[in-house]
């Protein structure tokens, strides 16, 4: 009996943890799918009512714009960051003698909060007193600077903040993954007299494909959660040209008092990152089991 | 490491173009050192100029003299609205928030992870998987029934409501982070601990913990960061007077009263910004660490 | 007398994985019981299973007497060495010896002696200061033993402890922990995929294999009669040669016939009385082979064979010959003429011979 009771301790130790998580991951997670089959407005009601929610959020043209600009937010912040991420590991590997402080210079900004670089973004691209000023200033009088307060052209403002924040980070997740990469090939490919940048094309980079893999998963999970960037930069704005669903659904949330829309939204942007992230983390746990 | 820019072995000499592709390789390292310095700079000097010299001077220009009003005022003057306190007061909330959460849910994670890599029964990676799957849901999806339930526990508006919520969603990735760390720990050394006569807690308050430095470093510096710098948590969960400092950094940017102090919303801007940039350049190494283990799943 | 360690129709699965079947082993105090077999074959499991690591699904361990099979691991009166040594990699060499005795809320003054008394006895004195990082192979080696000797238990439990070590090292500690078994009297329980760690060992051993005791004898016995082919393979260094042949019983006895390559058969003659199907595998070691007239003995018979290989090893010199369809190894003196491609006269002693079952490998004489 005391032997019994003493293999169990451990589950005793794990059971708060699992219980809180099955609580407030996916009890609430079915929570908020069952409100966004209601018609629940500045109050949950529970009475189901189909899908009468998704078909508004369908029909509002500020989720419209919303998704609109996840896509292009979302596959430009990724492209970008990745290139850049790709290419600065590659300089970064050459053996350069400062490569510690380069390295700590690329990564900082990913310490930061997306508050205070969607504030100092907000200054620099102020254009009576940022970077337009800065090069009129200069004497280029007809140059313009005013993306932040374009609405065709604001999303990008977004984009420009948000690969200056993550593509540090995807630098030093591809440095780490030049690195692990076996260096006696590199050695009999060098003694071959491959050309560098083939060793890079046909040897080193395919063997990182899953570190692609991570970093595509990690910025796709960080376009989709991206909402204290937009609040800072643009507020969502001019008008609602910068909304992302994060924003959509606060604000239906906290200032519009309509939960069945904000619910809603928030299922179909979980939708979104599973459809994304479950098959990476069914294959990562699969490889592991075997 | 690979160099391909260096001349290959031998007597050969460095020829004209390698040393000409050298150059471009440190000037291209550069330009990209700039652009990632260059928002800090214009923070940094923007902070210590005048309103006047801002709207006169240019965005890159030194400033012609230091003035540290700005500082002073975002500190303690500047308004988050109706209320004129500067930061401090949400500085401190957030470090009241902060360090117990941290703590919390680094000290769960670091059993949860010890339980699952070295105490493995029936079902427990399925618990794993689980918390994992719960690292990754946007936030959003929780946060109406999180509200809710913060009220009827009656921590609505208050910081141990904002610590539950910290507490509670980062478990996964702390547990995440010991698990990781501690399935690399051979499984001899409990049972030869269990021979020992030693049991569960024994085993882990006297052998595991004092391994665990490391990962205890990544973890904090993970949660803290993640904690600081959170700003949906803070902005849905807290009320006027317990504001996290990037909910009040936001309010004293764009406070609509008044003249526009750019200088002030810099100078917050940077300290709100400060502890985590000053762990980063601290503790650098642990926190690419942590950034890596999140993110590639070992 | 009371067996010190009785496992009686052990049965572990894992779902519907049978790991361990109807194990039954006794050992009387004072035996050094090694259990050996190929890797998976549930040696390292039944060890665990003594140490109450593992539980079990079925069947009785009792331990000095007392059925241990509920009991859990600190309760069994029990110390293990552990392949890995399993040091606790935070604690000074002094204190993983006395962790356990620390844990048992063992007075201080009983600690420092009983550690003094174990350092001395390993030669580690010097090294109680230390971290287990800061240690050779050998060196954490003999703390994973102080820590065991320490305890003073009623079995000891080995589990490989010397796979990680290299040639020479291990070697020399094989005949350590024989002279301490000597000198301890203690009982131990010795696991090992090396039949020759086991022969050296051993007053016992339990040849295993998928989970099922091939035979449990002492090394004589298990080297003399392997019962069944894989006992005979697995245990002896070139294994014994296991020739297909064909028996017949005339006057003289028994008639063993083995195919040749060049196509007469060579004919050999067994007093052994027992029946016997026509169809055998014959079972001899390379040393009961040997070249004609270095060897006597009423049993031992001479047939010329062609040599296909000369192989010498400094003190013996092994030749193969093809006989029966296998390549079979004779151990000859160093000073052999044998050339590959010529016949030799090679004898054959057949008081030593196995014979097995060719369908089910049992031994049959």
């Amino acid at each position: 009996m005391h032997a019994w009771l003493e293999r169990q301790i451990p589950k005793m130790v794990l059971a708060p943890s699992f219980v809180a998580i099955l609580i407030f991951v996916y009890g609430f997670i079915g929570w908020t799918a069952w409100i966004s089959l209601t018609r629940s407005k500045l109050l949950p009601r529970y009475d189901l009512h189909g899908l009468i929610q998704y078909k508004r959020l369908l029909a509002a043209p500020r989720w419209d714009t919303a998704m609109d600009n996840l896509f292009l937010f979302g596959s430009l912040f990724i492209g970008i960051s990745m290139l850049l991420g790709l290419g600065l590991a590659i300089l970064l590997d050459q053996r350069i003698r400062i490569e510690g402080v380069l390295r700590t210079i690329y990564l900082y900004p990913m310490a930061l909060s997306m508050i205070v670089t969607g504030t100092a973004w907000k200054w620099i691209m102020n254009p009576g007193l940022g970077l337009e000023a800065m090069v009129r200033g200069w004497g280029f009088d007809s140059f313009r600077f005013s993306w932040i307060i374009d609405p065709d052209m604001a999303i990008y403002a977004v984009v420009v903040a948000g690969v200056w924040q993550a593509s540090g980070f995807v630098m030093a997740l591809f440095l780490a993954g030049l690195r692990s990469v076996d260096g006696e090939i590199i050695k009999a490919a060098q003694v071959d007299g491959i050309p560098g940048w083939r060793i890079y094309s046909a040897i080193i980079l395919p063997s990182m494909a899953p570190i692609f893999l991570s970093a595509f998963i990690v910025l796709a999970h960080l376009a989709i959660k991206s909402f204290d960037l937009v609040v800072a930069l643009t507020g969502g704005g001019p008008g609602y040209a910068t909304d992302l669903p994060a924003t959509y659904m606060y604000a239906m949330a906290f200032s519009r008092g309509d939960i069945g829309q904000a619910a809603s939204s928030a299922m179909v942007m979980m939708a979104v990152v599973f459809a994304i992230v479950v098959p990476y983390l069914y294959s990562e746990l699969r490889a592991k089991h075997d | 490491m690979t160099d391909f820019t260096a001349s290959p072995p031998g007597p050969a000499p460095r020829a004209p173009g390698r040393i000409a592709l050298r150059w471009l390789l440190f000037i291209l390292l550069g330009l990209f050192a700039l652009f990632y310095l260059m928002p800090l700079f214009v923070m940094v000097t923007t902070s210590l100029k005048s309103l006047e010299e801002i709207r006169s001077g240019s965005l890159v220009a030194f400033p012609r003299e230091l003035t540290f009003d700005a500082w002073r005022t975002a500190w303690s003057g500047a308004c988050t609205g109706i209320q004129c306190e500067g930061l401090r007061p949400y500085f401190w909330n957030s470090v009241l928030l902060a360090v117990p959460a941290v703590l919390i849910s680094t000290f769960l994670g670091a059993a949860n992870g010890y339980i699952i890599a070295q105490w493995n029964f029936r079902g427990a990676n399925l618990i794993f998987s689980a918390m994992l799957f719960g690292c990754f849901i946007p936030f959003q999806v929780v946060l109406l029934p999180m509200a809710r339930m913060l009220g009827m526990m009656g921590l609505a508006g208050t910081i141990p409501g904002l610590i539950f919520a910290h507490v509670v969603y980062g478990i996964g990735f702390t547990t995440l982070f010991f698990r990781n760390f501690y399935v690399t720990i051979p499984s001899d050394l409990v049972k030869a601990a269990k021979v020992d006569g030693a049991g569960f807690f024994r085993i882990f308050w006297s052998i595991f913990l004092p391994l665990s430095l490391p990962i205890i470093v990544v973890t904090v510096i993970w949660q803290f960061t993640q904690i600081w710098n959170d700003f949906l948590f803070g902005v849905s969960f807290s009320q006027a007077g317990t504001q996290p400092v990037t909910v009040a950094l936001n309010n004293i940017v764009n406070s609509t009263t008044g003249v526009k102090e750019y200088n002030v919303d810099m100078a917050a801007a940077i300290i709100a910004g400060l502890p985590t940039l000053l762990v980063y350049v601290v503790a650098g190494k642990y926190f690419i660490r942590g950034l890596t283990a999140g993110s590639v799943k070992g | 007398m009371l067996p010190i360690l009785d496992i009686q129709s052990l049965n572990k699965s894992f779902g519907s994985v049978e790991i361990l079947k109807d194990i039954n082993v006794a050992i009387q105090p004072g035996d050094f019981l090694v259990l050996v077999g190929p890797s998976g074959c549930g040696k390292s499991t039944l060890l665990n299973c003594i140490a109450g690591l593992e539980p079990i699904s079925g069947g009785a361990i009792s331990i000095g007497g007392r059925d241990m099979t509920q009991v859990s691991p600190k309760d069994r009166d029990i110390a293990m060495v552990f392949q890995s040594y399993a040091l606790y990699p935070t604690m000074s060499v002094a204190k993983n010896i006395t962790f356990g005795m620390k844990v048992r809320g063992i007075d201080a003054a009983t600690q420092a002696r009983k550690l003094a008394e174990v350092a001395r006895q390993l030669q580690i004195e010097p090294l109680l200061d230390r971290r287990p990082g800061q240690l050779s192979g050998g060196q954490r080696q003999r703390v994973a033993m102080g820590r065991a000797l320490v305890r003073d238990p009623k079995l000891f439990l080995f589990d490989e402890p010397l796979s990680n070590l290299d040639a020479k090292l291990r070697v020399s500690m094989r005949s350590e922990i024989k002279k301490l078994h000597q000198n301890l009297g203690a009982t131990m329980v010795y696991v090992t995929h090396d039949q020759i760690e086991a022969m050296t060992l051993a007053t016992k051993i339990v040849v295993m294999k998928g989970g099922v005791v091939q035979q449990v004898g002492t090394p004589a016995e298990i080297y003399n009669h392997p019962a069944n082919l894989f006992v005979a393979d697995f245990m002896g260094s070139p294994a014994m040669n296991l020739i297909p042949a064909r028996t017949r019983r005339d006057k003289n006895g028994l008639q063993i016939e083995i195919a040749r390559p060049d196509g007469s058969p060579m004919i050999l003659h067994s007093e052994l009385q027992r029946e016997l199907p026509e169809d055998v595998i014959l079972g001899l070691r390379p040393e009961d082979i040997a070249e004609a007239g270095f060897h006597s003995g009423r049993a031992v018979q001479a047939s010329p064979c062609r040599i296909d290989l000369v192989e010498p090893a400094g003190a013996d010199t092994y030749v193969v010959s093809q006989l029966g369809g296998k390549q079979v190894t004779a151990r000859l003196h160093a000073e052999t003429k044998a050339q590959p491609g010529a016949m030799l006269d090679l004898a054959f002693d057949l008081a030593k011979v196995s014979f097995f079952a060719p369908d089910t490998g049992e031994r049959l004489n």
